[in-house]
């Protein structure tokens, strides 16, 4: 990783859940560790959340969902990536995701989940480790 | 003994001896307690942390102003707090069903919980829906889903609270007309709407419409209530969520009350007398883990409101001075990591609830970090308020914690922090606008950082997560919604949307944008809509093309 160019993340809440305590906070933990981070607001529907991050070149997608639409979002959100030709962006999600759903969000392309108890300090690190700049 | 040394003489010379002896061998925990709220703990508490509380002028006594000991003269001894556990998933029916497993199980009242598209205005068949179908609530969209969802309850049995705010007019119309249907008349009906917009945009994000015409549809239902629905609380303005998205207990108490403020104005302002009103406002707070500081919290909240409408609204009836509530565990401290420990964590929040004189109490169940309850969670959820009610006897005197130095201490505090945020939100122009500006946001999230720093750096100590960890394989039996809720749903409405008349529908909608842009009141349209099934998307929409849509600031 080169030391000169910072990591963009696209930190972005599809669909209509309102729960966005861990998203902003994880959009403060990622700037404070030096990232450029653009955080989407709420209602993203999966072409608004695909079309920010191509116009920002983000590096990074990180989507929150709490409301348990994640089995149909998230995977939409890598079919409309895969459409774009993209396939260098790190997409990791995180909220109220159940253990027994994450094997077919990775095989969706979802690098990692990110469930409650995690530190923020492991989310810095994994996306520090695995984005491709 | 000495009759001479005073009280503060006497607490000097403890800490200067036995005190420092004792620190000098064996150091404290740490050097400074503090509350989550920031109020500082002292190692002890006497008669001198009170010399500020008059007995009479602040804590009075139960069912009398300013309310400090609770709103009713014989709290518990005459009659429990009400046991609503907020549930509701996938399609109407499946919500009847775990309804009428509730009552059955001793559930005194029942608690709405919509799926998103329902508490954003959008029909199941809508593109933003997607997904969100019956999946964090019920889906409704017409009055025919209501009538399933209360399909043998009869409404004048039992009371419903609805979590329901953007669209609170549309759901409140349904349920009046689910009641003609029964033969109850709307006077008759008890329960509750929350209909609290203010907290929507600055903690849990299911906005539809800008400020000014929000505060307009929850004039229009204090006014409409006041006049046809005695017994039904017309908000609930909600703390809970202030708390979830990160805040203290004292942001928790004071946001909620300058929301309050900003209904109670607008009320005024439209011309509705205080007193015709005011008793039908209800609150709402969370209950989270900070044993004393939680208490002190909703003792400090009754006197509070109870002198904001005294003092500022001039209200003369004492009932418009009484705050009434409901509360929740705090969803916020459960963690998903050994769920059975949560079970505690709810029970020691249920009791402070309880300690603190709450009329109606949601007990989380065990598995909410990771999923909705199973039946049986939800089960173990309101047998531990079973148990505080009928086992322990803290419910045979009122108010018991009181009297407690530490607690009147803490009670005081918080009353007094909490009024010194309501005169900055004052300052800035009241609520409304402190929310526009993104005050009361960055003020949440600031919080919600700090909390979320101190739990990483195992400064706060969360047991099962931050330590003393298991390696643990998820084997939690967890509530899976119906995947094929969201295909029923749309399929249903299309056969209501195929049996009903148009026309019908099209002149409802049509008197209902009209009405929209003058100054009527909307509640007596919404419900001429819903009669005749309009869709609580068509309604919705109709509104959105005359008010426009909020939008959210940005405040990282």
């Amino acid at each position: 990783m080169s030391s000169s160019k910072k990591i963009r993340v696209l930190v972005a809440k599809p669909g209509l859940d309102g729960h966005d305590r861990g998203a902003k906070i994880v959009a403060r933990a990622l700037r404070d560790a030096g990232m450029e981070v653009i955080y989407t607001g709420l209602r993203q529907t999966p072409e608004m959340v695909v079309r920010a991050a191509l116009d920002e070149g983000v590096h990074c997608i990180g989507l929150s969902i709490l409301s348990g639409a994640h089995n149909a979002l998230f995977p939409r959100i890598m079919e409309l990536l895969k459409a774009e030709g993209v396939d260098d962006i790190l997409v990791v999600g995180g909220g109220i995701i159940p253990e027994d759903d994450i094997p077919d969000l990775k095989k969706a392309g979802i690098s990692e989940i990110f469930g409650p108890g995690t530190t923020l300090q492991e989310i810095v690190e994994y996306i520090q480790a695995n984005v491709k700049l | 003994m000495d009759e001479k040394v005073t009280l503060p003489d006497a607490v000097k010379d403890w800490e200067d001896t036995e005190v420092k002896s004792t620190v000098a061998r064996f150091p404290e925990r740490q050097e400074h307690f503090k509350t989550v709220s920031g109020v500082p703990i002292n190692r002890l508490y006497t008669p001198l942390d009170v010399e500020d509380v008059d007995y009479q002028r602040d804590l009075g006594f139960p069912g009398m102003y300013p309310f400090t000991r609770g709103v009713q003269p014989t709290g518990y001894r005459g009659r429990l707090w009400t046991m609503r556990q907020y549930s509701g998933f996938a399609t109407a029916s499946e919500t009847n069903e775990r309804f009428r497993f509730l009552l059955e199980q001793g559930q005194t009242g029942l608690s709405v919980a919509f799926d998103l598209p329902t508490q954003i205005g959008y029909d199941s068949d809508h593109e933003l829906a997607r997904g969100e179908v019956g999946k964090v609530g019920v889906a409704i969209d017409t009055l025919q889903d209501m009538e399933l969802l209360f399909n043998g309850i009869p409404l004048d049995k039992v009371s419903t609270s609805m979590t329901i705010n953007a669209p609170a007019a549309v759901l409140l119309a349904m349920y009046i007309a689910v009641g003609e249907k029964q033969g109850v008349s709307m006077d008759k009906l008890r329960g509750t709407i929350q209909n609290d917009i203010l907290k929507e945009y600055a903690a849990r994000g299911t906005y539809i419409f800008p400020p000014t015409p929000s505060m307009r549809l929850i004039t229009d239902i204090f006014r409409f209530c006041s006049e046809k629905m005695p017994l039904f609380n017309t908000i609930s303005i909600s703390g809970y969520h202030i708390r979830e998205a990160g805040s203290t207990a004292i942001q928790e108490v004071a946001f909620t009350l300058a929301n309050g403020i900003a209904y109670v104005t607008s009320a005024i302002e439209v011309g509705l007398d205080v007193d015709s009103f005011a008793s039908r406002l209800s609150f709402f707070f969370g209950s989270a883990s900070e044993f004393f500081e939680e208490i002190a919290k909703f003792r400090a909240a009754r006197r509070i409101w109870a002198r904001i409408m005294r003092e500022r609204f001039k209200a003369n009836d004492d009932r418009s001075c009484m705050m009434r509530f409901h509360t929740q565990t705090a969803g916020y401290t459960l963690t998903a990591q050994q769920p059975d420990n949560n079970i505690v964590r709810v029970t020691l929040q249920a009791l402070q609830a309880v300690l603190g004189g709450t009329q109606s109490l949601h007990t989380n169940s065990r598995d909410e970090a990771l999923s909705l309850p199973t039946e049986q969670s939800v089960q173990i959820a309101l047998r531990t308020q079973q148990i505080i009610a009928h086992e322990t006897a803290v419910t045979d005197t009122l108010d018991p914690i009181a009297g407690s130095y530490f607690v009147e201490s803490l009670t005081h505090n918080i009353e007094k922090k909490s009024l010194e945020y309501i005169e900055k939100i004052d300052a800035m122009g009241g609520a409304t606008v402190a929310i526009e500006n993104g005050f009361i946001q960055r003020e949440i999230h600031n919080s919600a950082y700090d909390y979320q720093t101190s739990v990483d750096k195992k400064d706060r100590v969360v047991v099962g997560m931050n330590e003393y960890v298991v390696n643990e394989a998820q084997q939690f039996d967890y509530l899976r919604v119906n995947p094929q809720a969201e295909q029923e749903q749309i399929q249903r409405l299309k056969e209501v949307r195929s049996r009903r008349k148009d026309d019908e529908v099209k002149s409802a909608l049509v008197a209902l944008g009209n009405a929209a842009k003058g100054d009527t009141n909307l509640m007596p349209l919404i419900l001429d809509a819903v009669r005749v099934y309009a869709t609580l998307g068509e309604i919705c929409s109709v509104l959105r093309d005359v008010f426009g849509e909020y939008k959210a600031p940005d405040i990282l």
